[in-house]
């Protein structure tokens, strides 16, 4: 069993592939994440859902060398922000954690990437963003 | 018309680390110091506020209670790295409504040692490894050098600047000066903040009394606090995932605004400004927010010089949060402190020569953003 990090926060498909489970406003239409019930730009409180990716463009990225408070994955790791094409911007994790291989607006696809095995030895999984292979 | 309000005394604990000492000892310092530079030992205060986050309950009743100072309303103010300037915000408005003649206004803190656990965070985000308070530090420092022609030796350069002006300041935790090189050679942080480049979470006190106005003190011509607005990603309030919206004004961009306008000045008319520089960038992101520069130009307006002690503008004389060390709650008033002592010529071998107005800007979780102006 693979247990995410935090539920109805993102979705793994069969393809490899992931989305970022959204939300969207009724009233004013604007898109947030994680999804919320009441919206975080006009206060709306009837909010459906949304997924959001799988891609996206790098804005700013740098490495984590040590590991933070309340993180029990490798390090180092990718740490950073992605422009999804939805027009929001994702505070997140990256595969790669080399600054030297990465560069502002590169494309970014997004995946699941597994952080650790927690003390039930139950693998725990979060969202992430990968650079895009070269096609 | 409400009340002018002035600087009738000021007291501060120097900024460090002091085992052989308890946070309410650090406040009972600087209030004791501040109660008889106003001459008001014995009280006379109708209410006090204190700023501490790290402190826990009642802290500020505590520190009163020590000295016998108690009785009239205390009030505990938590605003993050604001959490002293709010806590003067609050005294400057009971008094400007009439409220009261005369209040205290303290902040202290012992900030935890290592990388501090922030309740700010929610759990998944720590195990999803998004908690880490420097690696926002280092995007801000990134986008700088995408949009604002700051370079890693500009970054380096910001931090020698604030460690040479702190030699001088007595209440500094690192009095030493560092290259460059050496700035740019300490351990790697989170890339490109290098250690030298980020302060260090300390400890220490200060106090400030306000009163009424009668001419004699340091005036307050501004206090202004605010927190973001809906829509930006890259601030103090991360980690939200947010719409793409450059165009939404940051809290400190919101606070001098605001300031600029209750004191009838803009920033053309500052001598000198104590500045947000929990790291390197920081610094140069409040050139930009509090209007010493446009947009986009904080590299070109540090490398000119006009920050540095000889320039137009001194930042950060004081030696700033890289060589003071931050205690949240009391480094605002610390700034506060070094304005008023500034303004009265008393700041030694670090005095600014004829400085009449200076500026004091904080900002950090929340978020929240403070930006005082002081007058002589």
């Amino acid at each position: 069993m693979v247990r995410h990090v935090r539920e109805h926060l993102f979705r793994a498909r069969d393809d490899g592939s992931a989305r970022l489970v959204g939300g969207t406003c009724a009233s004013c239409g604007r898109v947030h994440f994680p999804a919320a019930e009441v919206c975080p730009y006009c206060s709306n409180e009837s909010c459906g859902e949304v997924e959001l990716g799988p891609r996206g463009f790098l804005w700013l990225y740098t490495s984590v060398l040590r590991a933070p408070p309340g993180y029990r994955g490798a390090v180092p790791f990718g740490f950073g922000i992605v422009d999804l094409e939805e027009g929001l911007r994702v505070v997140t994790r990256l595969t790669e954690s080399d600054v030297t291989k990465l560069s502002p607006g590169q494309p970014m696809r997004l995946v699941v990437d597994l952080l650790h095995t927690d003390d039930d030895g139950e693998e725990v999984s979060t969202f992430a963003f990968a650079p895009e292979a070269p096609s | 018309m409400s009340a002018t309000v002035e600087i009738a005394g000021v007291g501060i604990h120097p900024f460090g680390r002091f085992d052989d000492e308890s946070v309410v000892e650090l406040g009972a310092s600087a209030v004791r110091a501040a109660l008889a530079d106003a001459g008001i030992s014995g009280g006379g205060f109708q209410a006090a506020y204190c700023g501490t986050v790290y402190s826990g309950v009642a802290a500020g009743h505590k520190v009163l209670t020590s000295l016998g100072l108690t009785g009239i309303p205390i009030l505990n103010v938590e605003a993050g790295c604001a959490s002293g300037a709010a806590a003067l915000d609050l005294g400057v408005g009971a008094i400007r409504a009439g409220r009261y003649d005369c209040v205290l206004v303290f902040g202290m803190e012992k900030m935890p040692r290592g990388i501090i656990r922030s309740s700010f965070f929610e759990p998944w985000r720590e195990e999803a490894g998004l908690a880490v308070t420097p690696a926002y530090f280092a995007l801000r420092a990134q986008r700088l050098m995408v949009e604002s022609g700051v370079t890693r030796e500009i970054l380096a350069a910001v931090s020698v600047k604030n460690h040479r002006n702190g030699v001088a300041n007595p209440i500094a935790m690192f009095r030493k000066e560092f290259s460059i090189e050496q700035v740019l050679g300490s351990k790697m942080v989170c890339d490109p903040l290098t250690l030298f480049m980020l302060c260090s979470p300390n400890e220490g006190a200060a106090a400030v009394v306000l009163r009424r106005g009668d001419g004699s003190g340091t005036k307050v011509a501004a206090s202004a606090l605010r927190s973001h607005l809906p829509g930006s990603v890259l601030g103090e309030h991360t980690p939200l995932s947010g719409l793409v919206d450059d165009s939404a004004p940051p809290p400190s961009t919101l606070a001098a605004r605001a300031a600029y306008e209750e004191a009838g000045l803009g920033p053309e008319d500052l001598d000198f400004c104590e500045v947000q520089d929990t790291d390197s960038a920081r610094e140069l992101n409040s050139y930009e927010e509090l209007g010493l520069c446009s947009p986009g130009a904080a590299g070109g307006f540090f490398a000119a010089g006009h920050t540095q002690m000889s320039g137009a503008i001194p930042v950060n004389p004081s030696g700033g949060l890289l060589s003071k060390g931050e205690p949240l709650g009391a480094s605002g008033l610390g700034q506060v402190i070094e304005l008023h002592q500034q303004l009265r010529g008393e700041s030694g071998s670090r005095q600014i020569a004829g400085a009449r107005v200076g500026l004091a800007h904080t900002v950090g979780r929340g978020a929240n953003a403070s930006v005082v102006i002081l007058e002589r």
